[in-house]
């Protein structure tokens, strides 16, 4: 189904706006030619992103930039960074890892084995700062997470382990508010102006490619973690999601999102128990 | 090319305020001067030093007015009547009728930005869209109230002598974009005149 281009479409494109017009046959060429389905990412994030890629190529308008897009593979690159929204950061939200300490880690206690998916992981902080939890609660061993993004760039990043130096302090005033029980500096290697995490950290980590857009459920996951991804989703592309993550999660399985996102508004709301209501900890339904 | 009676979401009238630096103490007039009836959502930006206290601010704005006050989730409906704080840290926008969050970059130096919200409002709700500027130390606001402008949108801002800091609303008066530009005391009758005028 095109955006933009007929009455029945995602919600949200103007039918009588040019811009949506374009931004809608663009996302179809996107689409067609490489693969990258960005046709139910919410409308008010894409405006600004696509504008921001117009104006950084030096480009009049949008159908302009998708001839640009379609003949040049550096430029669909460079646009693929812009739509995949990277910020992240170590123990980002303090409150959720503590939450996650007092409401998911006794349950993971009573499982010998368990799988966790960080579902859009950008480059990789929230997993580091999951594994560094877990292997404080003494779990990390029995643990094996997934972590996976739609952005082959970003998990090259993750994979290296290696984050910019000047982040640490704040990270560090993250981990100290988020319950840390150590001193986080152990954790790296400071070495010119890179962290260097310790490899055993990942030794149970997968980084791996899945798009939630258009891939399917790969495993069965006790946590499922996917923190501010769905934020860019509209609300098919949301209900689809979801429909994937209550597959994928084992019966009493955590499902985490981000602080500002909830399972209000969604069709999924009535399989799930409510672990924190302030930090999103919901628990699949037996 | 015009349609019959549209009552689709993006056609609902929204008004968007920026506020910065002396923002709690506008907030505070303009909000109290605005019924409960009032057949509109209102989306604020209040720029805030501390990133954790949006929940404070909620509460003082929720005891001068008879609205009510929340700081939105994403893709939250948007109701007439209810005021929208940004959270902290994260972008506010509007589309079609609802909340759109984001984590991406500050835009000059700002997460939450008046102009994301303003832009935001622009593409989706048009020339149903009253964006209001009102005091503050930066230009935050003005780009947005451009978009506002050439969308058809209404921009109104607070009358610098009246601001506790001038140079925001006179950022936007600069930009030749502000349809009106009044006194705090008069923005919220303003408001309400025009919501009575829009129903009708
Ligand atoms: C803002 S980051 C969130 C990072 C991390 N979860 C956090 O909360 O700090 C959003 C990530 O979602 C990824 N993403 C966006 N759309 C996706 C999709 N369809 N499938 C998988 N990942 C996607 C982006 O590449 C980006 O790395």
């Amino acid at each position: 189904m095109a955006v933009g281009l007929t009455e029945d479409t995602t919600p949200g494109w103007r039918q009588d706006s040019l811009e949506d017009l374009e931004a809608g046959l663009l996302l179809e060429a996107v689409h067609r030619h490489y693969g990258f389905d960005f046709r139910q990412y919410s409308p008010a994030s894409l405006r600004r992103r696509l504008n921001k890629r117009m104006v950084d190529e030096d480009l009049g308008s949008l159908s302009q930039l998708q001839d640009r897009i379609l003949h040049d593979e550096a430029v669909m690159e460079r646009l693929l960074l812009d739509l995949s929204i990277n910020v992240t950061a170590m123990f980002r939200d303090p409150g959720f890892y503590a939450a996650f300490r007092q409401h998911v880690v006794p349950l993971l206690r009573t499982y010998p084995y368990f799988r966790v998916w960080h579902a859009g992981c950008s480059t990789g902080e929230e997993v580091y700062s999951m594994a560094i939890l877990l292997h404080e609660e003494g779990l990390l061993d029995r643990a094996r997470i997934y972590a996976t993004d739609m952005n082959e760039a970003v998990l090259d990043r993750a994979r290296s382990g290696i984050f910019p130096v000047d982040q640490m302090k704040a990270h560090t005033t993250n981990y100290v508010r988020a319950g840390g029980t150590a001193a986080f500096s152990d954790y790296y290697l400071a070495k010119y102006d890179g962290a260097l995490f310790h490899r055993w950290l990942t030794d149970n980590v997968v980084f791996a490619r899945h798009n939630l857009a258009t891939d399917g459920p790969f495993n069965e996951f006790h946590v499922v973690v996917c923190r501010n991804v769905m934020i860019y989703f509209d609300s098919n592309l949301q209900g689809r999601v979801h429909d994937l993550f209550h597959d994928s999660l084992v019966r009493r399985g955590t499902l985490a999102l981000g602080a500002k996102e909830s399972m209000r508004f969604t069709a999924r709301e009535e399989h799930y128990d409510i672990l924190d209501q302030q930090w999103k900890l919901y628990r699949k339904r037996t | 090319m015009t349609r019959d009676v549209d009552t689709r979401d993006e056609n609902r009238e929204i008004v968007c305020i920026g506020a910065s630096w002396g923002g709690l103490d506008a907030l505070r007039v303009l909000l109290a001067g605005i019924p409960a009836s009032f057949p509109m959502p209102i989306c604020i930006v209040q720029h805030r030093g501390d990133e954790n206290d949006v929940e404070l601010l909620i509460e003082f704005l929720s005891k001068v007015t008879e609205l009510s006050v929340e700081e939105p989730e994403d893709k939250q409906p948007l109701r007439p009547g209810s005021v929208y704080v940004a959270p902290a840290g994260y972008h506010l926008m509007v589309n079609s009728g609802y909340t759109a969050l984001s984590v991406e970059d500050r835009v000059r130096y700002s997460r939450p930005s008046i102009d994301v919200l303003f832009e935001s409002a622009a593409s989706s709700h048009g020339r149903h869209v009253t964006a209001i500027v009102l005091t503050g130390a930066n230009d935050d606001g003005a780009r947005g109230a451009q978009a506002v402008h050439r969308a058809g949108g209404t921009v109104l801002v607070q009358d610098p002598d009246t601001s506790e800091r001038s140079e925001m609303p006179r950022a936007t008066i600069a930009t030749g974009v502000a349809d009106m530009v009044l006194p705090l005391e008069q923005l919220a009758d303003e408001l309400v005149r025009r919501s009575a005028e829009a129903r009708t």
